[in-house]
C-alpha cells in the first residue's frame, strides 16, 4: 500500500487523541497494532556530529574545523543542529515524528565496544550480568499478537535473548533447499530441543520472506526489507536491527557522512513501507556509548561516553524536541576531561518511550526491562 | 565405544578425513602434530609477498590519483582518461584478487593438512589477533598477515607471536596506528610552529592490545595505561603504506611495505604503564612494555580462559583455566607446552558425548570439516571460498571488530545461519554423492557419538546425495 502524508497525519492525530482520553490506564491487553523497532548503532556512533550542539560557545573551539560542516544542518532548537547528511530526518522532525535525546549513557562507564553493548542489551548494571536481553522481557508484557518478535541478523542477539521466544532472519539470494530435504531436516532434529526449535524458525521465517525484494540499496533496502518483514497478520511486532560501521577513529567526517545517510534512508524506508502503520510504531535508535568531545590526530574520535538517541514514529509524543539536561563542554564539565557527561540514562529513556507507546505502567515497564535498577 | 577417537578428530583436530589415518592413541596422536606441524605449506609459497603486495597497492593509488586529477582538469583526451579508468578498475580488482586467493590457500591448507590440531591452532591465533578487511591496503595484505605473523610464531613464546602480530602492516593500519603521532615529537612540534596544522595520537591499538590481545578487558588498567601506551608505540608505521609526516623521514633503504620506527615522530619521554617506568628507549620503549604485558599474569589468565573455551566448553572448567594459566605463568607464555597442557588434561576427555555441552562449529570449522569428510581437495570451481563463507556468515578475517569472532554457540546457533547450512550441505553434497557412501563414512566420522536417529535418517534419504546433505547437518556433525 502506498503512504499518504495526509491520511497518515489523520490518523496520527486521533491515535493520539485516543491515549490522551485514557491517560495512563490502557494496559497492555489493548495494545494489539503496536510496532516496536529498536536499531542498535554497534561501534559507538559520534552523538556530537549526529545532533550537533551548535548553540554550545565551546562546541566550536573543541571541535574546530570538523564543526563547520555541523553548521549547515537543519536546526532543531537554540542549542542543537541535525547532521545536513539527514534530511529525511529533518522533515520527519518538522512532523513532529522525530525526536532526540542527548547527553545519554547506560550504566556502564568503561569504553569497551563490546562490554557496553553487552550491558546496552542485557540491560544489567555490569557486562556479563544477565544474560537475557530487555527486548525479550518486554515481550512478557505483551498481549501473544503484539509479541511476535524478530532480529534482522544470523542469529539472536542477546537483547533479544530469554524465555520468550524470538527469531532471527537474514536475507537469503539463493532459491532454499529442497522442500522434501527441509522435511527430513525436521525429523532428523527431532530429537535436539534445541536444533529442532531453530529449524522451526528457520523455515517459517523462509515462508515469510517471499516478500518481494526491490532493487534498493544499504539503508533503503534494509529499511524496506524490514517493512516487509513486519506487515500483515504474521509480521513481526517487535523487530531488532543493528548496523555495523561507526566506530570512526579516522577520517571521520566522509565515513560518518555516509553512515548518517544510510541511516536517514533507513528510516524513510522504515516509514513508507509501513505505510499506515507507521502511525502504531515507535523507532528507537541508540549506540553502546558516545566519542571523544576532541578529535584525534587521525581526523577522528576515540571511544567516549556520553551520545545520542533518536526517536521514530507517526504518534510520537513529544515529537520535534530534543531532550537533554545538556552538561556542557566547557573543559570542566567534560567527563573524565574528554567526553560528553552524561546526564541522562539510556534506561530511562527507553522506559518512558515504551510505556508511553505501549500504555503500560512506568514502575512495571521499568521493573521488567530493567530489573537490576529498581 | 569411546570417544576419545571422536574428541581428537573433531573438538582438537579439523573434522576426520578419511584417507588419513585415524588416531589409535588420541592424546599422542595430538602431540605428534604439534612436531610435525609445517609453518609454510606449499600453498603459501605462490602467495605474494607484504613487499610485492605494498607495491600493487601504490601503484593502484597513483592510477587512482592520477585518474582523479585528469578527470579534474580536464587535461587528457577521453580515450585516455578511459584507459587510466580501465586500469585503476583492473588494478583494484587485483588488490581484492591477492585476498581472495589467500582464502583460497587457508582453506586448501586445512582441508588437506594431516597436522590439522596445529592448523587450527594457527586459526585460533589468527581470530585471537583480528585484523578485520575494510581498508583497501588490509584486505590485501590480510592473507600475508596470518601467513607471516601469525604461522611463524605458534609453536613460540607468546611474547614473540604478540610483537610480530601488533608489528605487521595489517594491524598497524587496520588499527590506526601507522598514522598516530607523538604530539611533543620533533616532527609534530615543527610541523605544527610553521603550518598550524596539527598530528596527534590515536589510541585504536594501544586499546586493544590491552583489552584483547593481552590483559583482558576489566583486569586493572585504566584510560592513562592506555594513553602512555599509544604515546609509546608512536614511531612504528609502515613505509610507502600511509600518509602522514613519518613517511619524509625513513630510513633510506625501507622498501614500501616494511614495517619501520621512525624516531622523529615518536613521543619523547618515560613512559609509565601498570606502575611500571619504562625509560625512553625509543624502539625499544614499546617492545620493553610489550613484553611485560606478554608475561602479566592477566594475561596468562586471558589467554588461558580462551584456550579452554575454544577447546573444551563454552563455559570452560575452572580446573582447566587454573591449569592452563599456572603453565603459562610457569615457562613464561611457552606456546607449546601450553598446547600439551591442554592434550594432558583430563577435563579436556569427556567419558560421554554431551551435545548441549559441546561446541557448535562455527561456520569456517563446519565447511573444512565438510569438506574433509567427503575427502575433497578443494570447493567445485564455480564456487569461491570467501564468497560462501560470507554466506554461511563468517567471512575470512573479516569479523568487523578487533575482537574477532565470537567462540560460543550463541554466536553461530541461528535460524537463519542453520537455513544457509543446510542450503550449503546440499549443494556440496551432490558433487559427491558418486564417490561417498553417507552410510559407511557416518561411523568413521562420528565415532562412538552416532546417534541411532541419525544414523537412520541418513539411511532412509531418498538419493546418496540426501543422505550426505543429512550427515553434514546432523546434531552430531554441526557440534565437535
Amino acid at each position: 500500500m502506498r503512504y499518504h502524508r495526509r491520511s497518515v497525519i489523520a490518523a496520527g492525530l486521533s491515535g493520539l487523541a485516543m491515549s490522551m482520553a485514557h491517560p495512563g490506564m490502557a494496559w497492555a491487553s489493548a495494545a494489539t497494532d503496536k510496532k516496536f523497532i529498536f536499531i542498535l548503532q554497534r561501534g559507538a556512533a559520534d552523538g556530537l556530529a549526529t545532533v550537533a550542539p551548535t548553540g554550545d560557545r565551546d562546541f566550536l573551539s573543541a571541535r574546530g574545523n570538523f564543526a563547520e560542516e555541523a553548521l549547515t544542518g537543519r536546526k532543531l532548537d537554540d542549542l542543537f543542529t541535525l547532521h545536513p547528511a539527514m534530511v529525511e530526518t529533518a522533515g520527519l522532525f518538522e512532523q513532529k515524528q522525530a525526536s532526540f535525546v542527548h547527553a545519554l549513557a547506560s550504566g556502564y562507564r568503561e569504553r569497551s565496544h563490546f562490554d557496553a553493548q553487552n550491558v546496552m542489551e542485557s540491560g544489567a548494571m555490569q557486562p556479563y550480568g544477565r544474560d537475557d536481553g530487555w527486548m525479550n522481557r518486554l515481550l512478557s508484557l505483551l498481549p501473544a499478537d503484539s509479541a511476535k518478535a524478530l532480529a534482522v541478523a544470523p542469529s539472536v542477539p542477546l537483547i533479544l535473548r530469554g524465555p520468550a521466544p524470538a527469531s532471527s532472519y537474514e536475507k537469503s539470494r539463493g532459491n532454499g533447499p529442497d522442500e522434501d530435504l527441509m522435511q527430513r531436516v525436521a525429523m532428523l532434529y527431532a530429537e535436539d530441543p534445541a536444533l529442532s526449535s531453530l529449524w522451526q524458525d528457520a523455515v517459517e521465517t523462509d515462508a515469510m520472506a517471499a516478500v518481494q525484494q526491490g532493487k534498493m540499496r544499504g539503508g533503503a533496502a534494509v529499511g524496506s526489507m524490514a517493512a516487509g518483514l513486519m506487515n500483515g497478520p504474521a509480521g513481526a511486532r517487535v523487530l531488532m536491527l543493528e548496523t555495523n560501521g561507526w566506530d570512526t577513529h579516522s577520517r571521520q567526517k566522509g565515513r560518518l557522512g555516509n553512515q548518517l545517510k544510510q541511516a536517514d534512508a533507513l528510516i524513510a524506508a522504515l516509514r513508507d513501507g509501513l505505510g499506515e502503520d507507521w502511525n502504531n510504531t515507535l523507532v528507537l535508535v541508540a549506540t553502546e556509548f558516545g566519542r571523544t568531545v576532541a578529535f584525534n590526530g587521525t581526523g577522528g574520535t576515540d571511544h567516549g561516553t556520553g551520545s545520542a538517541a533518536m526517536l521514530f514514529g507517526g504518534a510520537l509524543k513529544n515529537g520535534g524536541t530534543v531532550k537533554a539536561d545538556w552538561p556542557g563542554l566547557a573543559a570542566a564539565s567534560l567527563f573524565e576531561n574528554r567526553d560528553l557527561r552524561p546526564t541522562m540514562r539510556f534506561e530511562d529513556i527507553v522506559t518512558d518511550a515504551l510505556s508511553d507507546h505501549y500504555a503500560i505502567d512506568p514502575v512495571q515497564m521499568k521493573r521488567t526491562l530493567f530489573p537490576n535498577f529498581v | 565405544m569411546t570417544i576419545a577417537a571422536a574428541i581428537a578428530m573433531n573438538r582438537f583436530g579439523l573434522g576426520h578425513r578419511p584417507a588419513h589415518r585415524a588416531p589409535d592413541g588420541p592424546r599422542a596422536w595430538l602431540l605428534d602434530q604439534l612436531m610435525r606441524y609445517d609453518p609454510s605449506p606449499a600453498a603459501i609459497a605462490d602467495q605474494p609477498s607484504r613487499h610485492a603486495i605494498a607495491d600493487a597497492f601504490q601503484s593502484y593509488r597513483m592510477d587512482a590519483r592520477q585518474f582523479r586529477k585528469l578527470r579534474k582538469n580536464k587535461t587528457g583526451t577521453d580515450d585516455q582518461i578511459a584507459m587510466l579508468e580501465a586500469q585503476r578498475k583492473e588494478s583494484r580488482k587485483g588488490l581484492r584478487n591477492v585476498h581472495m586467493e589467500a582464502v583460497d590457500a587457508r582453506l586448501a591448507i586445512a582441508v588437506n593438512s594431516d597436522t590439522d590440531f596445529a592448523e587450527r591452532l594457527v586459526h585460533f591465533w589468527s581470530n585471537h589477533f583480528a585484523i578485520s578487511v575494510e581498508k583497501p591496503p588490509v584486505v590485501a595484505l590480510s592473507g600475508n598477515y596470518e601467513f607471516e605473523a601469525i604461522r611463524p610464531h605458534i609453536m613460540g613464546k607468546f611474547s614473540d607471536l604478540l610483537f610480530a602480530a601488533v608489528q605487521h602492516p595489517a594491524m598497524l593500519l587496520f588499527l590506526d596506528q601507522a598514522q598516530s603521532v607523538g604530539p611533543a615529537s620533533p616532527m609534530a612540534q615543527r610541523i605544527s610552529r610553521r603550518r598550524g596544522k596539527k598530528f596527534g595520537l590515536n589510541e585504536n591499538l594501544a586499546r586493544e592490545v590491552l583489552e584483547l590481545h593481552t590483559l583482558g578487558v576489566r583486569t586493572g588498567y585504566d584510560q592513562s595505561d592506555v594513553t602512555e601506551l599509544a604515546r609509546a608505540l608512536t614511531g612504528w608505521t609502515i613505509a610507502g603504506l600511509t600518509g602522514g609526516p613519518a613517511q619524509r623521514r625513513l630510513i633510506a633503504d625501507a622498501k614500501t611495505g616494511d614495517t619501520v620506527f621512525v624516531n622523529a615522530v615518536h613521543e619523547p619521554g618515560q613512559r609509565r604503564i601498570m606502575g611500571k617506568s619504562y625509560g625512553a628507549d625509543g624502539a625499544e620503549q614499546a617492545k620493553a612494555i610489550l613484553f611485560d604485558l606478554a608475561v602479566h599474569p592477566a594475561t596468562a589468565r586471558h589467554i588461558a580462559t580462551k584456550l579452554a573455551r575454544h577447546f573444551v566448553s563454552d563455559i570452560p572448567p575452572d580446573n582447566l583455566v587454573k591449569k592452563l594459566e599456572e603453565n603459562f605463568l610457569k615457562t613464561g607464555g611457552d606456546l607449546p607446552a601450553l598446547y600439551r597442557t591442554l592434550v594432558e588434561a583430563p577435563e579436556a576427555w569427556p567419558d560421554q558425548w554431551n551435545g548441549a555441552q559441546a561446541k557448535f562449529k562455527s561456520p569456517w570449522e563446519w565447511l573444512v570439516s565438510s569438506l574433509r569428510a567427503l575427502n575433497v581437495n578443494e570447493l567445485p570451481r564455480n564456487m569461491k571460498t570467501a564468497q560462501l563463507l560470507r554466506r554461511l556468515g563468517q567471512p575470512v578475517w573479516k569479523p568487523g571488530s578487533p575482537a574477532g569472532y565470537a567462540d560460543e554457540a550463541a554466536t553461530w546457533a541461528g535460524s537463519a545461519a542453520l537455513m544457509r547450512r543446510v542450503e550449503m550441505a546440499e549443494r556440496i553434497a551432490q558433487r559427491s554423492a558418486d564417490r561417498v557412501d553417507a552410510r559407511i563414512l557416518a561411523p568413521q566420522i562420528l565415532p562412538g557419538l552416532l546417534a541411532n536417529n541419525t544414523f537412520e535418517a541418513v539411511a532412509r534419504a531418498e538419493s546418496p546425495s540426501q543422505g550426505l546433505s543429512l550427515l553434514l547437518v546432523s546434531p552430531e556433525f554441526l557440534r565437535r
